[in-house]
């Protein structure tokens, strides 16, 4: 089996102010986005081959991509895999580009969630969900994520509001980021007792262990490797591009016990493996991981090995993953404050990580990254598709 | 011998003290005591489900060939419920299922037909199972005094608790408490003409003929255990009969309210643990006549003395904070709409094709690996074997909560929901909601066993499944 390690390189990134973007449709962000990207690569649209749009609830077939932008009848490849949608369309633009198939394609993630007028995300259809708790009963993702923060608070002897207190430090931390960030949906430091105090979503979390619900679309220009510095001096290869998809276990099998996503463990050891680390916590110089809840983002840590087990509290309280810290997260607000347009977020995390790389990042520029992981997982935590990604230069 | 083989019932775990309805009107009639509330997401279909689940314990399911379901207020004007009930508790399918309404006498109607069925040899076991969850009008005598509940019976030729006597029955047009196809909420004609015009003339009268044709006498009979709308009105009927205050078996107004069609039932039920061998019971069902069975309780009774019955189920209760609640729970007043897409219709092909796995709760148990897993697989989760399992039932197995959390979001009836994550003894997870649960007391590794709830309504078509909940009787299932 072959590796994708230094084949592809992104040589050019888009993405949208993220928010509440009443003025814009989706075709308007898709537009935005790409464009952003055509300029920074310094290509013409004429010079795509290829490509690969993700949303989840953004429309059918690759049209979705073509009409807004106008494309001329090239391949378009609509691609899915809920909250990890945006992660997935890269990768399967960077698998033609190194099998050699085209030579300059396009990878857009978008979603419109704005336009439903109902809080939160949408539920996903299932026609033939008969009994069962997805689908047919009332089973929000916050409440879905929430069992990991009721499973992790019980095994570590966490009461309720050391619990939270521990999460919702999470959150302070990204939301400093987040304020930081133009692009970003929300822009406002908030305090640990703003967190705590919060109306509950879904017990135990609180509104502000929520990500936003935005809308916004993100683009990458994918290249082979070795044509890539005739397009710009600092291109971002790809050192990493794995997924993994569960199979249900969790809602089915005793021995899931909810301290962990077994997705995000196979898809960041097989990483690891493909990028050649063996010690992420040391080698990874920052990381934009799935913070869709401040719970997730406590137990991304600990699955993708940058905290031991049951002991992220301490990488939280020193402020490890902090701008300043050791292994700086979120750097861009992440979903908690960057906002969460499904289809886009994981082009919008490798945007983070592309822009940090070629020291574009303005206030939040962390010092001297050598390697930058993305972690977007969609669906539950018993049943998730969990993306991997590293990126370097 | 043809009788009542085994008894059982069910009385929700919510009750509503009636000063809470008298301070929400400024009602000048207070009314003392408790009615028994159904939660939301309980209906006459799962309560008289309940009831026949309770009826059944220890019993060969297999064994019962008709289920009998009465009722006022069956979820469906046109659709079996009993059918749903048959198929949750797994019985056989060449099985007579009938639903019996058009009044509150439905449950000694169905009695007297499974007793029929029985002695006419065309059915060996037929389980009868009642229950009621009426509407009265807000601000009114009945919305005081209507409580919800389920009473059951197995009525069989083997194994007899209660051998049936004999009876007799009246059936005459009597229009004084009905429910037009128009109406939500019961209507009641003037309150004399009901008493004196119908009940007090009807109910001895049939009573009387009852006693004649067994050549008993009232001191013969240790329980009246009958029927009423008004608690006033079976104590007048029993001095007409001549019945000594302790003959008649208490309406239980006081602590479930009257309960309708599951009445006559629950107060049987209610006999039956507190008499005892060679005692005899007149059952009293009244509606547009009068049904009067006599029973006379034999030794095997014992046998099935471990039933939760009326006694464990009185004994378990909540009292609900506020007349608000209730309003809540029957959907009674048009609440905000929580901001959240409209619940996708329901797949009737794929309920049905669910109807030996889900509505059952059964899912598949491992040949090769040995593991219990919900819903069926028919690839092994564990060990992939292929289409190598055995039917396995969760529904009588008690869990752990591994998970929950307390939904705000989700769409519900009553935020929050609490969405509950069970892992059984014995092996297996089904991940569902957790009801009848207080939020602030639930807590990991809390015992749950398996209930069976309505889930919601949509298009016509309200949909059942399972829930979890505390486990309500440390003694049973």
């Amino acid at each position: 089996m072959e590796s994708i390690r230094d084949k592809v390189a992104i040589i050019g990134m888009g993405c949208t102010k993220f928010g509440e973007r009443w003025d814009a449709s989706a075709d308007d962000m898709i537009i935005e986005a790409a464009l952003e990207a055509y300029e920074d690569a310094g290509i013409d649209q004429k010079d795509i081959q290829a490509g690969w749009v993700g949303t989840m609830w953004g429309g059918d077939t690759g049209r979705v991509l073509a009409e807004p932008l106008k494309l001329q009848f090239i391949p378009v490849t609509r691609v899915e895999n809920m909250c990890a949608t945006g992660s997935d369309a890269l990768r399967n633009a960077t698998y033609a580009v190194a099998a050699g198939v085209y030579d300059i394609v396009l990878a857009l993630g978008f979603e419109k969630l704005k336009d439903s007028g109902w809080r939160g995300l949408g539920d996903t259809p299932h026609p033939s969900a008969s009994r069962g708790i997805i689908g047919s009963q009332g089973f929000s993702g916050p409440s879905a994520f929430a069992l990991l923060a009721t499973a992790y608070f019980a095994k570590y002897g966490l009461s309720p509001q050391e619990g939270k207190r521990m999460i919702g430090m999470i959150s302070v931390k990204s939301h400093h980021n987040g304020a930081l960030n133009p692009k970003a949906h929300l822009r406002r430091e908030v305090t640990i007792e703003q967190v705590m105090n919060a109306p509950i979503v879904a017990w135990p979390l609180g509104l502000f262990d929520c990500c936003g619900v935005t809308d916004g679309a993100s683009a990458a220009i994918i290249v082979r490797a070795e044509d890539a510095k005739k397009f710009r001096p600092d291109p971002v290869y790809i050192k990493a591009l794995q997924i993994s998809i569960g199979h249900s276990q969790g809602f089915t099998r005793s021995d899931f016990d909810y301290l962990s996503v077994y997705e995000s463990v196979h898809a960041s050891k097989a990483a690891y493996a493909e990028a050649g680390i063996k010690n992420p916590r040391d080698e990874i110089s920052m990381a934009q991981v799935h913070d869709c809840f401040s719970i997730t983002e406590a137990v991304i840590m600990e699955d993708l090995e940058f905290s031991p087990r049951g002991r992220v509290k301490e990488d939280i309280d020193s402020g490890f993953f902090e701008l300043t810290g050791g292994l700086p997260c979120q750097t861009d607000g992440g979903l908690k404050c960057f906002g969460h347009p499904i289809g886009a977020s994981g082009l919008r995390m490798a945007y983070e990580v592309y822009k940090q790389l070629q020291g574009k990042a303005g206030e939040r520029q962390i010092k001297n990254p050598k390697l930058g992981l993305t972690h977007n997982l969609g669906g539950f935590p018993a049943a998730a598709s969990v993306s991997c990604c590293i990126y370097g230069l | 011998m043809v009788g009542i083989r085994s008894y059982g019932a069910y009385i929700p775990l919510y009750r509503l003290d009636r000063s809470e309805i008298v301070k929400a009107w400024q009602s000048p009639f207070p009314v003392p005591g408790e009615k028994a509330v159904a939660n939301y997401d309980e209906d006459s279909l799962t309560m008289a489900l309940a009831a026949a689940w309770d009826c059944a314990t220890g019993i060969d399911r297999q064994e019962i060939d008709g289920l009998f379901f009465a009722s006022t207020t069956s979820p469906y004007k046109e659709k079996q419920a009993s059918t749903i009930i048959a198929g949750a508790m797994a019985l056989r399918r060449d099985i007579l299922a009938a639903d019996f309404g058009g009044s509150v006498r439905a449950g000694t109607i169905a009695l007297r037909a499974a007793i029929d069925a029985v002695k006419a040899g065309s059915a060996k076991n037929v389980l009868v199972t009642a229950a009621d969850l009426r509407l009265a009008p807000a601000n009114g005598l009945n919305e005081m005094f209507f409580g919800d509940g389920a009473g059951a019976v197995l009525i069989s030729n083997d194994a007899v608790a209660a051998e049936f006597v004999g009876g007799h029955t009246i059936s005459e047009d009597f229009m004084d408490t009905w429910r037009s196809d128009r109406d939500t909420f019961v209507r009641s004609y003037e309150e004399r003409f009901v008493r004196e015009g119908g009940y007090t003339r009807v109910v001895p009268e049939a009573a009387t003929a009852a006693m004649n044709k067994c050549d008993l006498k009232p001191q013969d009979i240790a329980r009246f255990a009958c029927f009423t709308d008004d608690p006033r009105h079976v104590n007048a009927a029993a001095r007409i009969l001549k019945f000594d205050p302790a003959q008649v078996q208490a309406s239980m107004f006081m602590i479930t309210g009257l309960t309708g069609t599951a009445m006559p039932l629950m107060l049987l039920v209610a006999a039956l643990e507190e008499t005892k061998e060679g005692d005899r019971i007149l059952v009293g069902g009244y509606g547009d006549g009068c049904d009067a069975l006599i029973f006379k309780l034999k030794g095997q009774l014992e046998n099935v003395r471990d039933r939760l019955g009326i006694k464990h189920h009185l004994a378990s209760k909540r009292m609900l904070p506020n007349y608000q609640k209730y309003v809540l729970w029957r959907g009674l007043m048009y609440m905000e709409p929580q901001s959240r897409p409209a619940r996708p219709t329901i797949s009737l092909s794929a309920l049905w094709r669910d109807r030996e796995w889900g509505l059952p709760l059964y899912g598949s148990k491992c040949k090769k690996c040995g593991t219990p897993q919900y819903p069926m697989q028919r690839v092994c989760m564990v060990c992939q074997a292929v289409d190598q399992y055995e039917p396995y039932c969760f529904a009588d197995k008690k869990g752990k909560l591994t998970s929950f959390s307390h939904d705000n979001l989700a769409i519900t009836e009553d935020p929050p929901i609490t969405t509950a994550v069970v892992d059984f003894e014995g092996g297996g997870r089904i991940t569902c909601n957790l009801t009848d649960r207080e939020p602030e007391e639930t807590k990991t590794g809390m015992d749950v066993d398996m209930t069976f709830r309505w889930m919601h309504y949509v298009e016509g078509v309200h949909s059942y499944w399972w829930k979890c909940r505390p486990v309500r009787f440390s003694n049973q299932r």
